[in-house]
């Protein structure tokens, strides 16, 4: 018979019942989602791996912190897909390593915000937000207007392909030179630009 | 929702969930039964005289715990929890979501709807109408055209007469609904251009509108502007609705300085208004083209 009494004085026996006890929820709720379709492939055909200029893109927006203001997390409630469009599905980050939910909104959430406006509201925005909203309290960005750093892109590309992004090698080989010339503001807002854009939502 | 690539997952996740569920049940049952005498101790002394009593569980603690175990019983048997098992609620969230639009479709559905059916110049002067529009506005389009719809540098002014794309009801409809694109290319059809010449042009079109500008520059920036400019914005600077703005009205997208003018001719500029046909559907559409037709007047 397990009394406390037993439990209590013999550690090995409390560290096996200890662990045994607190893994029962991640071995439910976590372990099983590696497993589930919905979970680990493709939301449709329009969801792919990150371009080198977007993934840099992506970079930036961690670097910057972004995430602290703005969530990437459309939840189906009416209130938030008349604002933002269709609720995201889990299909649609499987390529986000790590995905970018966040779970405060400071600022709007950014699931969707592709196509959402032009290319030079972005630039005009994310360098001073005061200059189309005037009552913005985003900081700005000024310096994002500055050269991309490409010296680690295929290093980057790599290490995603052994978590399970299907780069080839050719991708990965042209990825230098596919985001040559560009600047941190071109990638942020090609990253921007093409967030959430693989579900439409239809009226 | 559930969709597991084998059903093995299904039973691993029902029989951990029932079993700990269970366990927690026997385990309390067990610490129940056992024998407790009030005041006993379990021979444990810390700090000289701090022992550590063997009470039983107080009831009420007792009965809390095993209702949370009736009632996790209960949410498994309603809500969708164990696997494959869906409940007898057939509870999911997209269903909940279903019915939340359904339930805002029936109640606001029909006010879109009898405006749908109305002409937009009807419609835009209509103060409810004006009031739904003006909320969807502030919603959808203020983030660019302003919460007054007076635009800001490379954002057109919603509330002039001018208007890039044309202002009749139905040309206003058609850009939100698909959006629109401007590109006006580096030194328009020349691109030989030198600084000089840009500067000689830039004059020439400030004075089109009756700004301050340099008698020698518009002479020599007239000509050049009817070989690189004239064939978009025409011969008198008067622009094409759809194709290029008029450089001879007050209205300046890019500002109206010498600077912004070389800027843009030098440099070119591409711009687009975001398509939201899609996203927003034909009644919403309708409403803001009958609020923002409203906002210049209805020209």
């Amino acid at each position: 018979m397990l009394t406390h009494d037993k439990i209590e004085r013999n550690v090995g026996l409390l560290i096996v019942l200890t662990i045994l006890t607190i893994s029962v929820a991640g071995l439910l709720e976590i372990v099983p989602l590696f497993f589930q379709k919905s979970t680990t492939s493709p939301a449709n055909e329009l969801v792919k791996p990150y371009d080198p200029l977007r993934l840099s893109g992506r970079d930036i927006y961690i670097r910057e912190g972004c995430y602290n203001c703005h969530s990437q997390m459309i939840r189906p409630f009416r209130a938030e897909t008349e604002r933002y469009g269709h609720y995201s599905v889990a299909g649609e980050f499987i390529y986000d390593h790590p995905f970018q939910w966040g779970s405060k909104r400071t600022g709007p959430d950014l699931a969707r915000v592709g196509g959402r406006y032009s290319d030079l509201w972005h630039r005009t925005h994310l360098l001073n937000p005061r200059d189309v909203v005037p009552e913005s309290n985003m900081p700005a960005y000024f310096w994002l207007d500055r050269p991309l750093n490409t010296a680690d892109i295929e290093a980057k590309m790599r290490a995603l392909r052994k978590v399970g992004v299907p780069y080839t090698d050719d991708e990965i080989a042209g990825a230098k030179k596919a985001i040559e010339g560009k600047s941190e503001l071109d990638a942020l807002i090609a990253y921007l630009q093409g967030m959430g854009t693989a579900i439409k939502q239809i009226r | 929702m559930s969709d597991f690539v084998s059903s093995f997952w299904n039973i691993y996740i029902a029989v951990i969930t029932i079993v700990s569920i269970l366990g927690c049940a026997v385990l309390l049952w067990m610490q129940s039964s056992a024998k407790h005498v009030e005041g006993k101790t379990t021979g444990h002394v810390w700090d000289e005289n701090l022992e550590e009593l063997s009470n039983p569980l107080p009831n009420w603690w007792r009965w809390l715990f095993y209702l949370t175990v009736i009632f996790a019983l209960f949410y498994l048997a309603m809500y969708p929890g164990l696997g494959s098992f869906k409940g007898q609620y057939q509870w999911t969230s997209t269903g909940q979501y279903d019915n939340e639009m359904k339930k805002a479709d029936d109640q606001y559905g029909p006010i879109f709807q009898k405006y749908l059916k109305q002409d937009i110049r009807v419609v835009a002067t209509n103060p409810e109408a004006r009031e739904i529009g003006q909320r969807l506005f502030l919603t959808y389009c203020s983030q660019c055209h302003g919460s007054d719809a007076q635009g800001a540098k490379g954002f057109p002014n919603l509330t002039d007469k001018d208007w890039l794309f044309g202002g009749s009801p139905e040309q206003i409809k058609e850009t939100i609904k698909d959006g629109r694109s401007a590109l006006m290319p580096a030194k328009g059809v020349k691109p030989d251009l030198s600084g000089d010449e840009i500067k000689s042009i830039a004059h020439y079109v400030r004075s089109l509108s009756g700004l301050a500008a340099d008698p020698i520059r518009i002479h020599r920036g007239r000509q050049l502007f009817s070989v690189a400019c004239a064939v978009c914005h025409g011969p008198e600077g008067k622009g094409n609705v759809g194709l290029a703005p008029n450089l001879a009205d007050k209205v300046w997208l890019y500002g109206s300085s010498e600077d912004s003018i070389i800027e843009t001719s030098s440099n070119g500029r591409v711009n687009q208004m975001p398509a939201f046909g899609d996203f927003l559907g034909e009644a919403k559409v309708h409403l803001l083209t009958a609020y923002v037709y409203g906002l210049g007047d209805g020209q």
